[in-house]
């Protein structure tokens, strides 16, 4: 399996704190990959320096096997690569079907497109998506009026939209009903293996991450501290300590 | 459409068409009301639909202003040594010089203000929020200041007007028709504008440029295009005005910002910024209540205008369309959801415990 996305040796600062150091990981091409560890270890960071937010120290990244280190975030997007945030980034003013429309890939975009209408299949994309995360019935509201959980959801649905090769998911099931983890996990599962989109996931919570990834790198103080499969990782004694505090 | 709509469309033209021949006292008057809805409606592109607050359009307004200028004498005489004169070379123009040249003098106007807003446009829109605003500021007030110290377009003396070929009656009816064409057109298209993929990507870029950016839009270039359309109609008015007007000043006439270019922005305000008839509305009511202090309250006329702006801020930021969509949601097609327990476990019937979990 070729990797799709290779991190290798990328470090960043933010004046004298290390946010990341020296961190190398691999996403593999159609794959489930989690990434944990501790609250301000540089999971968020890391996702940044992916996606072109801010520029990295030193390290390179290479996604479908092409340099992406110093491209923009949204050349990056066009590329394939989508992130989605920890707090929910939706367009507040609009509603949730216009939030979908807005969201189909830019890549092919040019001058006359920018003045075209979208097409019947946008809206009829927009309409099967928007059930598929289970907001169908909410889709002529305001996105700004939905509840955070919801916003979350139509995020994802979004993210769906742009029809990307890679999601970064930072954290999809914070602030999410208890209830309704179950059928986040589901649907992730789903897009991963009905719409082929390679999915890379932070996240806190053990149980899901256990659940869904089947390669997990764990972070601690902006260093890898291990890797493996979800069951090394969970007994290894370094992440352990690393949550938990050493004694 | 529905009949009341084409009745309220076909209502305002016609209102528009007859109003120099029904008044004629107002006809100048009215022009300025058409230029100030197009002023109101450019800039509401950046302002209202793309959350991009300039304080600089009337850069634009000016630039059309003197280029117009500029290409209608050049066609007969030299401009550098017209303006040196101070006025008193008269130049002759007959009539086909006369209007070739005043509708070369807009095209070039509008094509010259798109220029202007595309270099302008990528020094200001490494800006967000106040510091664009203050810095578009700083542009049109710079530029007021240099075009004044240029002597080839007359400097600070101004620039003389081409004089239109033929009666006052008509001449004050072909700038109004033309105020009039000019500002249906802009409203007639922004209407399509904002119905295509274009205006929901300015909103996107407006509610949050990250996620848009986030997301692969090319928000440089919708930035860029929206000025240049907001641009391109000041372009258009400004050339209009200037030769309404028949003498072209680069602090009062051209780029008046304290005047223009910060009314342009309260009347978007007043009217509901981010829709389409609320500049228009808001551009009219202004107008209405300016100019009646001007005539009837003459020395309070800042203190009302003034006092408009304040109340607009402090009280109903939203305007007068936005405060009347928050009252009557349903009339201006949005839904709201007033179910009292609209929270997350909408669609809990649809999670499924256990399933994902085993």
């Amino acid at each position: 399996m070729s990797n799709l996305i290779d991190v290798r040796g990328v470090s960043k600062s933010f004046g004298g704190v290390v946010a990341n150091r020296d961190v190398s990981l691999a996403v593999p091409d159609g794959g489930i990959t989690g990434l944990i560890g501790p609250n301000g270890s540089g999971k968020t960071t890391l996702f940044n320096s992916i996606v072109g937010t801010h520029p990295v120290d030193a390290g390179s990244i290479v996604f479908l096997g092409e340099e992406i280190t110093t491209f923009s975030v949204q050349k990056i997007a066009r590329l394939g690569l989508l992130r989605t945030f920890q707090q929910t980034h939706i367009y507040g003013q609009m509603n949730c079907v216009q939030n979908m429309c807005v969201s189909v890939p830019h890549r092919r975009e040019r001058l006359g497109t920018m003045f075209s209408k979208f097409p019947a299949s946008v809206y009829e994309r927009a309409d099967e998506l928007l059930e598929f995360v289970g907001l169908y019935s909410k889709r002529k509201l305001l996105a700004g009026d939905l509840s955070f959980g919801q916003q979350k959801l139509l995020e994802f649905a979004m993210a769906l939209m742009n029809e990307p090769r890679v999601l970064l998911l930072d954290e999809p099931t914070a602030g999410i009903n208890p209830t309704l983890i179950n059928g986040l996990i589901d649907r992730l599962k789903r897009a991963n293996s009905e719409l082929g989109i390679t999915l890379f996931v932070i996240e806190h919570n053990m149980r899901v991450i256990m659940n869904l990834a089947e390669h997990i790198y764990c972070l601690a103080h902006g260093e890898m501290l291990a890797e493996g499969a979800p069951e090394d990782v969970q007994n290894n004694q370094l992440v352990i300590d690393a949550y938990l505090g050493a004694h | 459409m529905k009949g009341s709509v084409i009745a309220l469309y076909g209502g305002i033209l016609l209102a528009g068409m007859v109003a120099p021949l029904v008044f004629p006292n107002y006809t100048f008057q009215v022009a300025v009301l058409w230029m100030m809805i197009l002023f109101a409606l450019t800039w509401d592109i950046m302002g209202g639909q793309m959350g991009y607050n300039s304080l600089g359009n009337i850069l634009f307004f000016g630039a059309g202003m003197y280029i117009s200028a500029v290409v209608q004498i050049s066609m007969v005489f030299d401009v550098g040594e017209y303006t040196a004169a101070f006025g008193a070379i008269k130049i002759e123009f007959s009539d086909a010089q006369y209007f070739t040249g005043i509708f070369l003098g807009i095209g070039a106007a509008a094509i010259g203000a798109v220029v202007c807003a595309l270099i302008i446009g990528l020094a200001v829109f490494g800006l967000r929020g106040p510091y664009f605003a203050i810095g578009t500021l700083g542009i049109a007030l710079a530029t007021a200041e240099l075009i004044a110290g240029w002597d080839y377009v007359g400097g600070g003396g101004g620039i003389s007007m081409p004089v239109f070929p033929g009666d006052p009656d008509v001449r004050s009816l072909f700038f109004y028709y033309m105020c009039f064409a000019a500002a249906v057109a802009t409203f007639a298209f922004l209407k399509w504008l904002y119905s295509t993929r274009f205006g929901l990507a300015i909103n996107a870029i407006r509610d949050n440029e990250n996620k848009a950016e986030a997301m692969g839009v090319h928000t440089k270039r919708y930035k860029m295009v929206a000025w240049s359309i907001a641009a391109f109609f000041l372009g258009i008015i400004g050339a209009v005005f200037g030769n309404m007007v028949g003498f072209v000043e680069p602090l009062e006439v051209a780029f008046p910002t304290i005047t223009f270019g910060i009314f342009m922005v309260a009347m978007a305000l007043l009217g509901g910024k981010g829709t389409l008839w609320g500049p228009v509305l808001g551009a009219v009511l202004f107008h209405l209540v300016k100019e009646v202090t001007w005539t009837y309250l003459l020395g309070w006329q800042w203190v009302a205008l003034g006092a408009i702006i304040v109340i607009n801020v402090v009280y109903f930021q939203q305007g007068i369309l936005g405060w009347a969509a928050e009252k009557w949601p349903e009339r201006f097609g949005l839904i709201v959801d007033r179910g009292a327990g609209a929270g997350d476990g909408d669609e809990q019937g649809e999670a499924q415990p256990g399933e994902a979990a085993s």
